[in-house]
């Protein structure tokens, strides 16, 4: 099955290989990483190939890593009946970059796309119909980025006074808790003051 | 007579309207009384479940995937249960996965009936529904037996389930199973030859294969196109490879296939619980390890050692090692999938809930456009929509 998925993998990279960056196959799923402008070609590339024959786009989403440079990844799972596997495509972005839209490749991608728009704020470039999706009409925001806070900012209800819904911003009576339970022993990153001591001296 | 110019006009459909299934607002561009365009505006019922997973341990997420599809919660579940299961390398014991199936599989009648019903009421006959949620209120009476709670289990956790099933339980089921078959060939004659019913239904919203794959379709309404794909004999997961049943397809992805496809199933389902309670085999239904599923109550009254660990488990939880892992289950209403991004620690670092109405929402525009309004609800019933899952 890996050897099988690799091959596979393998040869997307051979067709393609200015394109795909990385090939990996991690607990029996298959991870390519492609160049962000390539990523209409690579899909394309997927869908008609005759080795490869992934007919559906089932998922596309992002993930956002803040500490990194191009801080997004955006993830299409791909698969394909015919061969029965599926294959993860991986590209990175950041805020401002914006990625090419497979709207014309696999109708299913639009809400896709806009659902990662309005999440995490990556804009797809030449999509058809690039709106919020999932969050409130005139939401400000994209709440999935890790630097939005879990409560939001804004918080509604019912002024009965004014007879309609009004927004205020998020009150809590109790602070947010965030427990941390990465023990310091367990090898967590965790900046205990003295700690530089131990490794100048090492 | 002069002709007149007559203007396009949109028309709100939603979010408060019985047929829209719970929280759709659709707005319909309508020419005279055929539909133009369907716009669905969803994410009214929107609670920020992926972000909130990410602030909770692995076990604390899982009551959220019962309020994604609360008309088949078990389903849901068992998606992430796989899903952690593989980062953390641990398979099931047998009886365990005996018992999951067991219940996805009710979850699967659960939802097939309740689909059936709401559908065949949206278009205008009333006495399934009665009948159908007599037949739902049994079985979630077999829910709440096994784990206490008739909707939201909380049953599947990552290690097995989460606890055995009280003695009696599995003839009552069986019993139940037996007469089932009655209630369906009384739904079938109510609708499946009702003149009514077929004029409502048949050639209505149609999709082709080659837009069924396009548009992302998965579970009976890809199946309703005449796509023979079903995962649990693609990519079978727990004892599913172990089940024997067939897959029912239809042949032209209208309404008509798509009820047809369901009721078929159901008798499919119906043969798994049977074989599922007739093999069900003896032992533990939950990994025995100690630093993943905790241990029984009565331990914990003499032991230290699992006073500590259920300690642990409940307030730290596990560590999932760093992985990825996109995971997918047959949930009734098609493929429901699982990205789930493990940093090692002991929340997710990314959980992405792929759910199947999400895409076949979508092509609400694709199917509706040239129908008559009174179309669009029957399209809609027939997609088998849930805005809890949609919306997250």
């Amino acid at each position: 099955m890996t050897t099988a998925l690799l091959e596979l993998g393998e040869y997307v990279q051979l067709r393609l290989p200015e394109a795909v960056l990385a090939v990996r196959v991690d607990g029996g799923e298959l991870t390519i990483d492609v160049a962000r402008d390539a990523i209409a070609r690579v899909l394309t590339f997927l869908r008609d190939d005759v080795n490869t024959k992934f007919a559906q786009l089932m998922d596309v989403c992002g993930v956002d890593y803040p500490e990194r440079e191009e801080r997004f990844d955006v993830v299409y799972h791909l698969l394909s009946l015919v061969n029965n596997s599926r294959i993860r495509v991986r590209l990175t972005t950041d805020e401002v970059t914006p990625v090419p839209t497979v709207t014309g490749i696999f109708a299913s991608a639009n809400w896709w796309e806009r659902e990662t728009w309005d999440l995490f704020g990556v804009y797809f470039r030449d999509h058809p119909d690039l709106r919020r999706i999932l969050t409130d009409y005139g939401f400000d925001g994209h709440p999935l980025r890790k630097d939005f806070p879990l409560t939001g900012y804004v918080e509604v209800r019912y002024d009965d006074e004014l007879k309609r819904v009004v927004y205020e911003p998020v009150k809590l009576s109790q602070d947010f808790r965030n427990f941390d339970f990465m023990s310091p022993w367990e090898g967590a990153a965790l900046a205990l003051p003295g700690d530089e001591k131990a490794e100048r001296r090492g | 007579m002069a002709e007149t110019q007559i203007k396009n006009f949109t028309l709100n459909f939603g979010p408060q309207h019985p047929a829209a299934h719970g929280v759709l607002r659709l707005v319909l561009e309508m020419d005279g009384e055929v539909i133009d365009r369907a716009d669905p505006h969803v994410g009214l019922l929107h609670r920020g479940t992926e972000k909130l997973i990410e602030y909770k341990t692995y076990v604390q997420a899982v009551p959220y995937f019962d309020r994604l599809d609360y008309v088949a919660p078990q389903n849901q579940e068992h998606a992430f249960a796989l899903a952690v299961e593989k980062l953390l390398g641990i398979t099931p014991p047998l009886r365990g996965q005996y018992l999951r199936v067991l219940y996805a599989e009710i979850g699967r009648v659960l939802n097939h009936v309740f689909t059936i019903c709401a559908f065949a009421m949206d278009i205008g006959a009333m006495t399934p529904m009665l009948w159908g949620f007599e037949q739902r209120e049994r079985l979630m009476e077999f829910c709440e037996r096994v784990c206490g709670a008739r909707l939201h289990m909380n049953y599947f956790r990552p290690g097995g389930v989460s606890q055995d099933m009280p003695d009696g339980l599995a003839e009552d089921i069986a019993d139940w199973a037996e007469k089932f078959p009655e209630f369906l060939d009384d739904m079938e004659a109510l609708l499946t030859e009702n003149r009514i019913f077929k004029q409502r239904s048949v050639d209505i919203g149609a999709i082709s294969k080659e837009d069924a794959l396009n548009w992302g379709f998965s579970g009976p309404n890809l199946r309703a196109c005449g796509v023979p794909w079903d995962l649990r004999k693609a990519q079978p997961y727990d004892v599913y490879d172990r089940m024997d049943f067939d897959v029912p397809t239809g042949k032209h992805g209208d309404c008509y296939d798509r009820y047809l496809v369901r009721l078929y199933e159901l008798r499919e389902s119906l043969k798994i619980i049977n074989q599922c309670l007739r093999e069900l085999p003896p032992g533990p239904v939950k990994s025995d390890d100690r630093k993943i599923s905790p241990p029984p109550r009565e331990e914990m009254k003499s032991s230290m050692e699992a006073l500590i660990h259920h300690f642990k488990l409940f307030t730290e939880g596990y560590h999932v090692p760093a992985g990825e892992t996109y995971t997918v289950v047959e949930a009734p209403k098609g493929e429901f999938g699982v990205y789930l991004v493990s940093d090692g620690t002991n929340r997710p670092y990314r959980c992405k809930i792929r759910p199947p109405g999400f895409a076949h929402l979508q092509a609400m525009d694709h199917l509706c456009r040239g129908h008559m309004l009174a179309d669009a609800v029957a399209v809609l019933g027939s997609l088998d929509i849930v805005f809890g899952e949609i919306d997250r």
